[in-house]
């Protein structure tokens, strides 16, 4: 069973952000880049099914400037066998992802998708969606836990409210919650190694993917922070300040 | 512009404060984009009661179907039912509040309509662009949707919920025949079960209060024996930060953060919670925040309007037994 990991590139979250100084986009001079936190725990959950026996290849892909290589060798270092890098500049968006990446799906024996349930930079949560309507599979989102019996995977989903266990049968789409499983740090050993593994660049145009985009951002601010307020010096100074002057009780 | 759609989301016919949240921001995207009017689908066991009872909240017509393939929520029949409402409604746009269902069929909706999504928006700009934040709340982004079909899910926080009005809509039924793709399936998901936490309080998304617990509990005993009477007596939903869930003191779907739920009741209390960035993204916009916690240098007490710096295994327990003779 072959799986395909689709995985963002977005700046490390420890940093504080900057914006441009016409507020079109983000400084990202010299900024940390990572894998986006949920696609790498999309990755460790194929490298733990390929343990199990159960998966056999773990393909990653990924859209974005050249060096993005540096994050999918990582990826590669965790344990993944081979990468794919669609090679594209300029603005991108959920449905530019997922018509990219449902392309390079056409063009391998996939069984499974898998992949984080949001991008923590634009925090969309669409891409595996996209992706499971375009190439009209079955999705499990949200995935706290993930086993394959024969031809179906049985995913435990976060739901509003608890958890949900749901079949859905091979190929499908699956996106990762936070609490699937803790990445390993790939050993630098295999970080030396991860170059000598296989690696392909594709343009959108190779795949006969049109580089529109259908959200365009028109400008970025930062929300006013909230003040801070007063230390109160009692339970019984909180319960009057909640009484009187906020009025919430 | 035709109509827009607004997904009514409900509890076995139960409209849910969040659809009326979606069908506000439906009625202000109808405003801003020229659009005819709103219109509403509900599906599943009860729909009916809840398209009816969806309809006197301005809504000039609700759709709803009760078929079988509705009973348990599933993206693939969800996404192609709205889709099929849509089309028969003339609707170009399709909103629905980002809930976890919401955010799961919603992509689905906008590759079978050729759609343009934003996902989580917070504000609608007189000129029809919208405002969604990014990188969890630190960056608030303008988008534009690109012409033609649009596709929208709403954080329940950002907007009141749609009120009764005076006029009530049609309702009528619709027949899923007119999708031929709309019949079981071996390729829709099947559920095979649930592990739902016990409702005994309010959904936390909507409260008007939520106490919310954090690593300092040490402990699930503590957290349940400190938090929940706490919450009871003032009639609150209990939440958790990150560190509290992941130690194990409360479940998964308990979690008030980035990457759990966005709450912003009147009054939100953090006790023993330190304030990572994580969690201040979900609960920033509560309308008054108190913490309580011993370290006085904890991030919480930046954005909290009262702050008391104390052992919560002191003051929690105090507070609750102020708030019970308070309320008699």
């Amino acid at each position: 069973m072959k799986i395909l990991v689709p995985v963002k590139r977005v700046p490390d979250w420890q940093i504080k952000l900057k914006l441009l100084p016409d507020g079109t986009g983000i400084q990202t001079d010299g900024i940390k880049w990572i894998i986006n936190t949920f696609d790498e725990i999309a990755v460790e959950e194929a490298i733990r099914l390929k343990e199990k026996g159960i998966a056999t290849e773990i393909v990653l892909v990924s859209i974005g400037p050249a060096d993005v290589r540096q994050r999918l060798e990582y990826a590669l270092a965790m344990g993944a066998d081979s990468a794919v890098l669609v090679k594209h500049e300029g603005p991108s968006d959920s449905d530019l992802a997922a018509r990219a990446i449902a392309e390079v799906f056409k063009r391998g024996s996939y069984s499974m998708i898998l992949m984080g349930k949001q991008a923590i930079d634009s925090d969309s949560s669409q891409t595996a969606q996209l992706l499971a309507a375009r190439l009209n599979l079955p999705q499990a989102c949200f995935a706290s836990k993930v086993e394959v019996d024969g031809t179906n995977a049985i995913v435990t989903r976060e739901v509003d409210g608890g958890l949900e266990k749901l079949r859905v049968p091979l190929p499908c789409v699956v996106s990762t919650d936070l609490r699937l499983n803790e990445p390993r740090y790939a050993a630098l050993p295999n970080l030396m190694k991860a170059k000598k593994k296989p690696f392909e660049e594709l343009s959108l145009e190779a795949l006969g993917v049109s580089p529109e985009v259908k959200v365009k951002v028109r400008a970025l601010s930062t929300p006013a922070a909230r003040k801070a307020g007063r230390k109160v010096g009692s339970v019984a100074e909180l319960m009057s300040a909640l009484q009187g002057e906020a009025k919430v009780l | 512009m035709g109509n827009v759609l607004v997904f009514i989301q409900h509890d076995q016919g139960k409209v849910q404060k969040g659809a009326l949240v979606a069908a506000t921001a439906a009625k202000q995207l109808a405003s801003a984009w020229g659009a005819s009017g709103v219109v509403g689908i509900a599906l599943g066991t009860g729909a009916k009661a809840a398209a009816t009872e969806a309809a006197a909240h301005g809504l000039s017509e609700v759709r709803f179907s009760e078929d079988q393939l509705f009973e348990k929520y599933r993206a693939e029949p969800y996404s192609r039912a709205v889709a099929l409402a849509a089309r028969e409604a003339g609707a170009s746009a399709v909103v629905a509040l980002a809930s976890s269902s919401g955010k799961d069929f919603m992509p689905r909706v906008a590759v079978l309509m050729d759609a343009a999504q934003a996902s989580d928006i917070v504000g609608v700009n007189s000129d029809g662009s919208l405002r969604r934040p990014m990188y969890a709340g630190n960056i608030l982004a303008e988008v534009e949707l690109a012409p033609g079909n649009r596709v929208v899910t709403v954080r329940g926080t950002a907007f009141p919920a749609a009120a009764k009005e005076g006029a009530v809509g049609e309702v009528s039924e619709l027949s899923i025949s007119g999708d031929p793709e709309l019949h079981e399936q071996p390729r829709f998901g099947e559920i095979l079960g649930y592990e739902l936490s016990k409702a005994e309080r309010p959904e936390l998304a909507d409260a008007e209060v939520v106490v919310s617990g954090g690593r300092a509990l040490a402990s699930a005993e503590n957290f349940e024996k400190v938090i929940f009477p706490l919450a009871d007596a003032l009639r609150a939903a209990v939440g958790a930060s990150r560190a509290a869930v992941d130690s194990g003191y409360a479940p998964n779907d308990w979690q008030v953060g980035q990457t759990g739920k966005v709450v912003a009741p009147n009054l939100y209390i953090a006790v023993g919670i330190s304030g990572a960035i994580q969690h201040l993204a979900g609960m920033k916009d509560s309308k008054v925040i108190v913490a309580i916690n011993k370290d006085p240098d904890a991030p919480i007490f930046e954005v909290a309007d009262y702050g008391l710096v104390a052992d919560l295994f002191q003051a929690a327990p105090e507070l609750t037994q102020a708030v019970k003779s308070a309320r008699g």
